[in-house]
């Protein structure tokens, strides 16, 4: 390949990417609204558009006409920064995520339907992932009131509390396929649900349940979903750390929580089921193409994500710090000794 | 000279690059598009801090809760646990064929030895929320 169809290429990847998911993140709040709505026997939006389906635009143009107010005690510059890290660092996440197999349009072929296959990618994706705690705690701190440096307190002590056991779930699954290249995680799963990393066959099906919940709870709380949301109760604390923060920056960190998101389900998508491959490896099922059945994995998640939002109460803080230390980190510490114990046995057993 | 797999790695890696900068470029632009298309009209009352309705009385710096500062702490013992156990997963099937059973054992004294730190910060109370003897966490060693 010259350097120039390589470039063509690479630019073609982000561009489909990068529009394709920001796309979802448009409309990510109405579909999360239309179902919290039907949750709560309601409607959700229904005004503008069929069904409501033109509000993310028409809110997305509020956002950008809405003034910009940062207060007098605010911290001008960190309060400018912190949205912007924010959104930065959710967007950099998407880079290394195996959205789906080499895709094929006209005969030509445009690559695998990822940006960069890096080969660090989990640890690429933790990476940026801690940078987060930096944008939520700068936000609580730098706005200069006391509402939201309560608010980036807890978020950053939560996300603490949670990293540990995110990190240590995954250690299951990268025992068993031995590399951290995410396209390499998706090709180890290949052939069928049974031998995705969750239930996959004879041994592995205690420690592959054990780190795939982990790694969800871990995702909520990751991303200050419900029911770990305290960073921004608004019943206690207004907004948490984005209470000072109206217009442009408040839409970046909500378009951040969404991105966030979709990275968390992708996560859990690549490493847990199956990444792009089909439930059953048969003609009727292979044929839809692998980015059809990512997206379609992905979109479960992110309907269990607003599900459990709409069933949930929050958590307690004493609650949420008992969890994350005395339930998620022994666990997850357990949980690799018995993913250790597990591949032992099936070596000495060859099984 | 480079090889093969080392100019992939840093083809990989300077996409992932140019992402990076796709994602600051489309930040800036947002800002800039709101600068460009949001009014301006500060007055003293609208700057002031957030406080439903009151004046903000005091610095909104406050002291917080000491406990947040012990869970960084303990945050960063485990972190670094974390990432050592990571590369050794990566390998370890290959440390097994190399080391046998030991590559397994080496580990575990490790986690061991960390899972009695856990084991003792719970037991002097470090990670409760809601202390209910507020000596438990120092002068008192309840252990």
């Amino acid at each position: 390949m010259t350097e120039l169809s390589l470039a063509i290429y690479a630019a073609v990847r982000i561009g489909v990417i990068f529009s394709a998911v920001m796309t979802v993140v448009a409309f990510l709040p109405w579909i999360e609204r239309k179902l919290i709505g039907r949750f709560q026997q309601r409607f959700g939006p229904y005004r503008v558009g069929p069904h409501g389906i033109l509000q993310p635009i028409a809110d997305s143009i509020k956002l950008v006409f809405k003034e910009d107010i940062i207060p007098n005690n605010a911290d001008r510059v960190l309060f400018v920064l912190a949205p912007t890290l924010a959104l930065i660092t959710a967007v950099m996440n998407l880079a290394v995520i195996p959205f789906g197999p080499t895709f094929e349009l006209f005969g030509i072929s445009f690559g695998a339907v990822q940006v960069a296959d890096v080969n660090v990618g989990i640890l690429y994706i933790f990476g940026f992932a801690s940078l987060g705690v930096y944008s939520l705690f700068l936000a609580g701190w730098s706005s200069g009131n006391k509402y939201s440096l309560l608010g980036g307190l807890r978020s950053s002590a939560q996300m603490f509390s949670y990293e540990l056991s995110l990190g240590l779930s995954v250690v299951t699954v990268l025992m068993a396929v031995g590399d951290f290249k995410l396209s390499e995680i998706v090709l180890s799963q290949e052939g069928g649900f049974w031998n995705w990393w969750i239930v996959s066959p004879k041994w592995f099906v205690i420690p592959g349940l054990l780190g795939f919940f982990l790694l969800l709870v871990s995702a909520f709380a990751e991303t200050n979903r419900l029911p770990f949301d305290l960073p921004e109760a608004e019943t206690e604390l207004v907004a948490g750390y984005h209470t000072e923060y109206s217009s442009m920056k408040f839409a970046m960190f909500f378009m951040a929580e969404y991105i966030n998101m979709i990275v968390a389900s992708s996560i859990v998508t690549t490493l847990f089921l199956g990444g792009w491959h089909a439930p059953l490896p048969y003609e009727p099922f292979v044929l839809a193409p692998g980015w059809m059945w990512f997206a379609a994995k992905v979109f479960v998640l992110l309907f269990l994500f607003i599900w459990v939002r709409a069933t949930l109460p929050r958590f307690r803080y004493d609650q949420l710090m008992n969890f994350g230390w005395k339930f998620m980190l022994p666990l997850a510490l357990f949980n690799i000794f018995l993913a250790a114990c597990c591949l032992l046995l099936a070596d000495r057993f060859a099984l | 000279m480079e090889t093969p797999s080392e100019i992939s790695v840093s083809l990989e890696f300077s996409i992932a690059l140019i992402f990076i900068l796709t994602a600051v470029v489309f930040v800036g632009g947002n800002l800039i598009l709101n600068r460009l298309f949001r009014p301006r009209n500060p007055y003293p009352e609208k700057n002031s801090t957030y406080e439903c309705g009151e004046h903000s009385v005091g610095s909104p710096w406050i002291r917080f809760n000491i406990r947040y500062y012990i869970i960084a702490i303990l945050f960063l013992i485990f972190d670094v646990e974390v990432l050592f156990i990571i590369p050794w997963a990566v390998q370890f099937k290959k440390l097994y064929e190399s080391l046998g059973i030991l590559a397994f054992f080496e580990m575990f004294v490790f986690l061991l030895i960390l899972g009695l730190g856990l084991a003792y910060c719970w037991v002097k109370g470090h990670l409760e929320w809601v202390l209910k003897d507020r000596k438990a966490a120092g002068s008192n060693p309840g252990i």
